[in-house]
């Protein structure tokens, strides 16, 4: 049953799209931002990934701490000297804004890494798991699950923290948050942060299933947009859940229709659930 | 009154460039008239009526497309530009009536989505259209300086038609009711505003100009692919151009575009691979230190020195 | 004389919550009505329901006999049918002119740009608002923006106005100036709805009293049978002073 192929690979993307789509929809729905950086975030991301791997041996799934703490270190430092500037300004400004820096640091990286495509091949793959008709590489199973056990942590992190709350009570209402003492700017620059520690994360376990370029960086955004419309905004749950949907929707798409036409149909999709259902398969609506 | 006679100036100003200028200087010029009037289109919704739209693209590339296909049937190129203005004007106003009452961010990436999915619609037809082999139009009969300046007049008439329709809707209930929505949708609303019509109206006016304008590029340049038409370089530009020149207002668009125009030209011949890179750090300096535009702050400089008034 | 707005068997729920349950009402032309509750009773949210932001789910609201349940808002507000809001809202970047502009052009009827201004002009020289015409609307103090609210509905050339918490904020000799303004506004000819959670504020100006408690109608009235009603003064001061008074 090639049926039930399709549906794994699309499960196993959609596990990794979930850790795409995470970070993007928390800065979204807790800052009102839309993180243009988000794309070029996750290909800085498999970078790290690959030259730790090529240089100094590190695994992929290793590197996605070292990735992590990175961009968290970048995405805090963005937000609090340039973003919090405008946070408050139209929908319009910030947007703008974090176009402007994807392209700097998106250019940057073409002058650094060069446009074409480079492919992080692992010397001793984990091998492949054979499951009846299903066939799936182990490492990508092994990616995924990291994925998924990343999206989980943020979902916990965001519950059962002190900062998690905070976070949570700034997204709900800011004033009153900063009326109860929490220190917003702060808050903001933590919450981008874990936004782009979760693109980092992502890049670096996307690495060994995607060439990595920075040209994927709109790719990697594009879908980040479609996951958070189909999930509904700023929650965790819908991440994954929008993440898997665009996973088995890709895959199915790809051999009824054939895969030049993913883009199109992800976007179509996202065009008529924006009609239809402005707040997402969930029913949640986030924050607007 | 005065804003008809800096209209006046800015077309003398413009009519001068072939008497005086080399062709450089008259492929600059029409760049910068396409430029102008692609930020003059974008203001009616972005900047009155304050949605941020990403469409831009999509009807430019739409417009070039309508017109070169048209053209390639035999259709006379005024007619078939008047077509692609038409064509884009009736896909604006139904897509509009569906994303439209979208706000913020779920707008901006409705309209950034249309882009994408009008790019690969194109590259699928390629019976129509050509696919990603793209598509030309050779213009006959006509000497490369002719030409020049007949697509430099054109895109000047069309600058000056869209500067016009931008001072008639400014002063005119329907600017009025775009700055109202701008501010205060529900507020508009409920003081009788029918703000689903006036928005399609501004999405359908921005997509009228954008599309012939898009429509004279094709025929300019003669040979056009999806990628190129559906930049979506073409959605951010004007934005940028507007807000350098003063959101929401009349010659912002024409100010701005002019001088992102000349800082492209600089960065361009300056950093050649890094240019991208360079107009990222402008656009992050424009935000967050001039975001009222270089008018405001022109503005703000004649204020001080008034003290007599 | 017949109703000018009628509310039959009004409910609107929100999810699982209903805000106004099964509220009939009918107000004449001509009349200053107080429509009373305390906070969270429903009462912007019947408002709401009447102007079209929130249109009812179930029962009907006619204006002036035609069935405008489901009209949309910019529809119900050109056909005479104005309101301020609890919260004001200006369009804050507009001179306070262009406000009140705004409304006599978009619903009061006005011809063009340049008679809406010069009603717009009128009616602010009536609120009191005159010397403040050109100037920004978000930089006018809270009283101030409160007429310009006043001012903005009576643009809008309503035969019914809306006037939701129109003294929330004011001291009291503002709010005897609001007074004497909305009496003035009546005299004018305009039917007036005046919502409000202070009772005291209400009973010299209205002639009659609507009374909401947890979204329902508990009582319709003359000032004098109202304020004595056992259910208003439960609603307001509890059960047990209500007893005791009784007692």
């Amino acid at each position: 049953m090639i049926y039930f192929q399709v549906l794994a690979n699309g499960l196993v993307l959609g596990g990794l799209y979930a850790c795409i789509a995470a970070g993007f929809s928390l800065v979204w729905g807790v800052l009102n931002v839309i993180n243009i950086l988000h794309g070029t975030f996750i290909v800085l991301g498999s970078y790290i990934a690959l030259f730790s791997y090529n240089f100094l041996g590190i695994h992929p799934f290793i590197s996605v701490i070292t990735a992590g703490a990175l961009l968290y270190l970048i995405g805090h430092l963005v937000q609090s000297s340039l973003i919090n500037r405008v946070i408050a300004a139209p929908v319009l400004m910030t947007l703008t804004l974090t176009f402007g820096l994807d392209l700097l640091l998106n250019n940057l990286m073409l002058v650094a890494f060069k446009a074409d495509y480079r492919k992080l091949v692992l010397d001793n793959p984990l091998g492949r798991l054979e499951l009846g008709p299903i066939f799936m590489p182990l490492d990508r199973i092994a990616a995924m699950g990291l994925a998924l056990l990343l999206t989980f942590l943020l979902h916990r992190l965001l519950r059962d923290s002190r900062i998690g709350r905070a976070i949570i009570a700034v997204r709900m209402d800011r004033e009153a948050a900063s009326l109860m003492g929490v220190n917003v700017s702060r808050i903001n620059a933590i919450t981008f942060g874990l936004g782009a520690m979760m693109a980092g994360a992502a890049g670096s376990l996307l690495s060994i299933v995607y060439p990595i370029s920075p040209l994927n960086s709109g790719m990697f955004l594009g879908k980040a947009f479609v996951i958070c419309v189909l999930g509904g905004l700023g929650s965790v749950p819908g991440a994954i859940v929008g993440g898997l949907a665009l996973g088995v929707i890709e895959s199915f798409g790809a051999i009824w229709f054939g895969p030049e036409h993913a883009v199109t149909i992800s976007f179509t999709l996202l065009i008529l659930i924006l009609i239809f259902r402005p707040a997402g398969l969930m029913g949640k609506r986030g924050f607007e | 009154m005065k804003h008809w006679l800096w209209l006046a100036a800015f077309v003398a100003a413009c009519a001068l460039v072939p008497l005086f200028g080399n062709n450089y200087a008259l492929r600059l010029a029409t760049i910068m008239c396409l430029y102008a009037g692609l930020a003059l289109s974008w203001n009616f919704i972005g900047g009155m009526a304050g949605y941020p739209s990403f469409a831009t693209a999509a009807f430019f590339g739409l417009g070039a497309y309508v017109s070169a296909v048209l053209q390639a049937k035999g259709v006379p190129f005024v007619a078939a530009w008047a077509a692609a203005g038409f064509a884009a004007t009736i896909f604006a106003a139904l897509i509009g009536m569906a994303i439209l009452h979208l706000k913020g961010h779920y707008f901006a990436i409705a309209s950034l989505a249309v882009v994408e999915v009008l790019r690969e619609v194109v590259n699928t037809a390629e019976g129509l259209t050509g696919g990603g082999m793209g598509i030309n139009i050779p213009l006959q009969g006509m000497s490369a300086d002719v030409q020049a300046r007949l697509f430099f007049f054109v895109m000047l008439t069309m600058t000056v038609v869209l500067l016009a329709a931008t001072i008639i809707v400014s002063t005119s209930k329907l600017g009025f009711g775009l700055r109202c929505i701008s501010q205060n949708e529900d507020a508009a609303d409920i003081l009788g505003i029918n703000t689903t019509f006036y928005k399609v109206a501004a999405f359908s006016l921005s997509a009228f100009g954008v599309a012939i304008i898009g429509a004279i590029y094709a025929s300019w340049v003669q040979y056009i692919e999806p990628p190129d038409v559906f930049d979506i370089l073409y959605s951010v530009k004007p934005l940028v151009m507007v807000l350098l020149g003063g959101l929401g207002t009349i010659f912002g668009p024409v100010i701005g575009a002019v001088l992102y125009l000349a800082l492209e030209e600089l960065v361009w011949r300056n950093f050649l691979t890094v240019h991208a890179a360079v107009l990222g750090a402008l656009i992050v300096a424009l935000v967050l230190f001039l975001p009222n535009g270089v008018g405001a702050m022109f503005r703000q400089w004649r204020k001080r020195p008034a003290v007599q008034s | 004389m017949t109703a000018l707005l009628e509310l039959k068997n009004v409910s609107r729920r929100f999810g699982g919550l209903v805000a106004v349950k099964d509220v009939s009402v009918s107000i004449k032309q001509g009349e200053i009505v107080g429509l009373l509750g305390p906070n969270g009773a429903g009462k912007t949210t019947l408002v709401n329901v009447v102007t079209g932001v929130h249109p009812a789910t179930g029962g009907s609201v006619l204006f002036e006999g035609r069935d405008i349940t489901h009209m949309p808002a910019f529809r119900i507000a050109r056909s005479g049918l104005a309101r301020t809001f609890q919260i004001v809202q200006p369009f804050p970047k507009m001179t306070v002119v262009e406000n009140v502009a705004a409304a006599a052009l978009f619903a009061g009827g006005a011809g063009g740009m340049q008679e809406a201004f010069e009603l717009a002009r009128r009616q602010l020289e009536f609120a009191g608002l005159a010397d403040a015409a050109d100037q920004i609307a978000s930089t006018l103090t809270l009283a101030k923006r409160k007429r310009l609210e006043f001012a903005k509905g009576l643009a809008m050339n309503p035969k019914l106005l809306m006037l939701d918490e129109v003294n929330a904020g004011l001291n009291s000799a503002e709010v005897e100036d609001a007074m004497r303004l909305i009496r003035r506004i009546a005299d004018s000819g305009v039917t007036i709805l005046i919502i409000e959670h202070i009772m005291k504020v209400v009973l010299s100006v209205s002639d009659r009293l609507l009374v909401l408690h947890h979204g329902e109608l508990i009582a319709d009235g003359l000032p004098a049978e109202v304020t004595n009603d056992r259910r208003v003064i439960e609603a307001y001061l509890g059960k047990r002073y209500a007893e005791k008074t009784e007692r």
